[in-house]
């Protein structure tokens, strides 16, 4: 068949072009020889002009020479595998690909992507009736988060984009947490300064959201850089959507994470939209892991709805980035079954039909469910029990936290430099001063007062 | 004290520039004559509690600096194109096989990429060195500085923050770098609150002002003017010294008009300093203002208070350049005391010309035309 011709036409260009005679691909050491020209001055490369062999010398690059004129073509191959463990049915499909996890850690996996959901729903809601500014769902994309933070050291740092609240919750984050920086009230660690879902937790190293998109991408490389420098045997992982990895800042983040040796993971929420527009408006190619090899790093594709399947592919990918301090490219193909965010209505670009495939028959969540009953660990009365216990704790954190008063104003002033600059410090009293005289104006009774 | 003369303006850079340039530096050679509008370096003393002190041009005060972080801050790295074999303009000579190649490292050609990596070096508590090859392609990375860089602190509620992080350019006028070689960019940057931007006027001044922001706790633009590299020559100190940010030096006393400027134009106000007291008898007060952002108003007002009289100069373009926010706050501040209207000389609101420099560039005999107009408002 034209696949199976195709596939084998590939592994016959890479046969020829890299493996084909190995020896020529040894890196030769400076010999006396009048065929062997040394490389110049300070070159740090070891490689040297070899002219005995009919070979390409180009320092770029030196594969071989051939005759043939012969466009590579995108379709030359059938894509990047995608690789799961559970089938739809929650079914372990390869006996030795089962990662074996405790009762107690597929436990906490479920409770927590099923808690995510529910939170979700109800700050969902509390946007809709005016109570938060703004909110973005994770729906469909729960099991991205869990798999994935089961299988790092809680001392890895993340970079997300901003659909990543489960990676927060697997390591801790409160609702109380969650609630408050979507209220932005005194409480809440990032001081009211961000619009809701901006989280971010020191003590958890989740490094705090920010709206532009992939700028956290390079900021990442140059952190795992950071970390390979300091001897802590940890990694990054770097959460981005197909969207984002659009951006300049993708392709530098790949290219200096592969040149400098950085021990990150970039891990691809591939969820099939950016906002309205679709991934075959996003890209042409194979999807974003056909990208990496070209940055030279490993790369795999993974259903991103099949939590072991997540778990086990970053568990790996840990392994070589922390060993062999080299980045790893993970695209995580799922579904946004939510809307972009409380502002867009996603009715006007995809089928009500094709949402409800993803919601009801293909569900992370109820895939997952699906292995837990199997195993004979859970059931619907533990689900409803567990559904009305997780919607009280979220509505009680949700009160609680729609009580508290914002912080004072002049919080909007600190923190742009880490002293405040003698004109800030004119412009705070200057607004002091104004709010003073037009009270009335100002909505103070919400904020606590200023401390001096 | 010793005039250290030398032709500036009419001379190129007898270093060849980078490959994106080699092209340019072979044209010049051909060309013919040019007209010289020379400027000479008037070299300073350091303060003598420095100590010790060597000669030195501003490449090599700049290298010094950097020597000096490496040696005391075991996570300070520098990075950047070419910076491994000692960079285009030999800030880093000598770096890489002091402190190792992980320490002092080329990037692929990625200015976003550069900007990127050192604000997330930076987040990590590494000191964090970059640098960026000519201020005029600090554009890519404008995204990371602005909207990431400088809002770090404040928008996690200082969690985090990236304050660890110094990025050096070469800026400024050097003879023939025309649009895309000698451009000033301070002002899109004193745009951004969250970040310092700091320019020195000379190799003390550059070790001094370079360590004060490597050891600043807030992400630091250092431009360097380009065309002092090899031309600007000083005793300096060989330890380790900062001088203060967000504190202009009053480089000249007077008490007639005040002259405020950063980077080469402060060493054209000084002959302007020159010609007014000797044509015109008037006594000039030059000030430079050394930080951009935040920038030392208290001192700039003290002065204008003074004398009653406000120069700004600077290369960048005249249009939302940074002496329209001096003249604004001084004509607040200073309302009452003012005798003339606050006069600026800039660059003219076009791309910067090649052939045209001269012409271009708000050199000491439109200055002193400025102190004129503004002696018989």
């Amino acid at each position: 068949m034209a696949a199976v011709r195709s596939v084998f036409r590939v592994r016959g260009l890479l046969q020829h072009c890299l493996y084909r005679n190995s020896a020529s691909f040894a890196v030769r050491n400076v010999h006396a020889g009048s065929n062997k020209i040394p490389r110049q001055g300070r070159q740090m490369s070891s490689q040297t002009l070899d002219l005995e062999e009919d070979k390409p010398q180009f320092p770029g690059s030196r594969s071989e020479f051939t005759k043939k004129l012969e466009f590579i073509t995108p379709d030359v191959y059938n894509g990047i595998p995608v690789y799961r463990v559970l089938d739809r049915q929650g079914k372990i499909i390869e006996a030795d690909q089962d990662p074996k996890l405790s009762k107690e850690a597929v436990y906490d996996m479920y409770h927590k992507m099923t808690l995510l959901n529910t939170m979700d729903r109800i700050l969902y809601e509390s946007q809709r009736q005016g109570r938060i500014s703004f909110y973005m769902t994770n729906y469909g994309e729960e099991a991205t988060h869990m798999g994935s933070a089961a299988a790092l050291n809680p001392g890895d740092i993340v970079f997300g984009q901003y659909r990543e609240a489960g990676v927060l919750m697997y390591r801790g984050f409160t609702l109380d947490q969650f609630m408050n920086q979507c209220y932005g009230n005194a409480e809440d660690a990032g001081r009211g300064r961000q619009m809701p879902v901006h989280y971010g937790s020191k003590d958890l190293n989740f490094v705090t959201i920010s709206s532009p998109l992939g700028t956290q991408m390079p900021q990442a490389s140059g952190a795992a850089y950071a970390l390979k420098r300091s001897g802590k045997r940890l990694c990054v992982i770097c959460y981005f959507g197909d969207g984002a990895a659009s951006e300049g800042d993708a392709h530098a983040a790949f290219n200096f994470a592969a040149t400098l040796e950085c021990p990150i993971i970039f891990f691809c929420r591939n969820n099939g939209y950016a906002i309205s527009t679709p991934t075959s408006e996003q890209y042409r190619g194979d999807g974003i892991a056909a990208r990496g090899p070209s940055y030279g790093m490993a790369t795999l594709r993974v259903d991103g709805n099949d939590a072991f399947a997540v778990y086990n592919a970053v568990k790996a990918a840990r392994e070589l980035a922390v060993n062999e301090n080299r980045p790893v490219l993970i695209e995580a193909m799922t579904y946004r079954i939510g809307h972009h965010s409380t502002s867009d209505d996603s009715t006007a670009y995809r089928s009500v039909d094709e949402v409800n495939y993803w919601d009801k028959q293909d569900h992370p969540i109820g895939r997952l469910r699906h292995y837990m009953v199997n195993q004979g660990w859970w059931d619907m009365e533990k689900e409803k029990a567990w559904m009305k216990q997780a919607r009280n704790e979220v509505m009680q954190a949700f009160q609680r936290a729609e009580k508290k008063k914002k912080p004072p104003p002049s919080e909007l002033f600190y923190d742009t430099y880490k002293e405040m600059p003698p004109h800030l410090q004119q412009q705070r009293e200057q607004m002091r001063t104004h709010v003073a005289q037009y009270p009335e104006n100002y909505p103070l009774d919400n904020f606590e007062k200023d401390r001096d | 004290m010793a005039v250290c003369g030398v032709l500036l303006r009419c001379g190129r850079l007898s270093r060849p520039l980078s490959g994106r340039t080699a092209a340019l530096g072979a044209l010049l050679s051909a060309s013919g004559r040019r007209e010289a509008s020379a400027l000479s370096y008037v070299p300073e003393t350091a303060p003598s509690d420095f100590g010790e002190t060597t000669k030195m041009n501003l490449f090599q005060s700049i290298n010094s600096a950097m020597d000096v972080a490496l040696a005391s801050d075991p996570t300070a790295v520098i990075f950047g194109e070419d910076v491994a074999f000692g960079g285009v303009f030999r800030c880093t000579v000598g770096l890489a096989d002091k402190y190792g190649k992980d320490r002092v490292f080329n990037t692929p050609l990625c200015e976003q990429g550069i900007a990127g990596f050192g604000i997330g070096m930076a987040v990590m508590g590494a000191t964090a060195i970059a640098e960026i090859q000519f201020a005029d392609y600090i554009f890519p990375a404008f995204d990371q500085i602005v909207n990431e860089a400088a809002k770090y602190r404040y928008r996690s509620g200082n969690l985090f923050d990236c304050g660890r992080l110094t990025m050096r350019a070469p800026c400024g006028a050097v003879g023939h770098g025309a649009l895309y070689h000698s451009q000033s960019p301070e002002a899109f940057f004193a745009h951004v609150p969250g970040i310092k931007v700091v320019i020195p006027r000379g190799p003390i001044q550059a070790k001094g002002l370079l360590l004060a922001c490597i050891k600043d706790d807030n992400p630091c633009i250092f431009l360097e003017p380009k065309i002092l590299y090899r031309a600007a020559v000083e005793h300096v100190p060989v330890g380790d010294y900062t001088l203060p940010l967000t504190s202009a030096e009053v480089v000249v006393e007077g008490k007639d008009v005040t002259m405020v400027a950063w980077g080469t134009q402060v060493q054209v106000l000084r002959e302007v300093c020159n010609m007014a007291q000797e044509k015109l008898g008037v006594s000039c007060e030059l000030i430079d203002l050394r930080t951009i952002m935040p920038w030392d108003s208290e001192t700039v007002i003290k002065s204008v208070n003074k004398t009653g009289r406000l120069l700004v100069a600077h290369e960048a373009p005249l249009t939302g350049g940074f002496a329209a926010e001096i003249a604004s706050t001084v004509q607040s501040e200073c309302f009452l005391h003012l005798e003339a209207p606050v006069e600026r000389v800039c660059g003219y609101d076009t791309p910067f010309p090649h052939i045209f420099e001269p012409f271009y560039m708000p050199d000491k005999w439109r200055c002193f035309e400025a102190i004129k107009k503004i002696i018989n408002y």
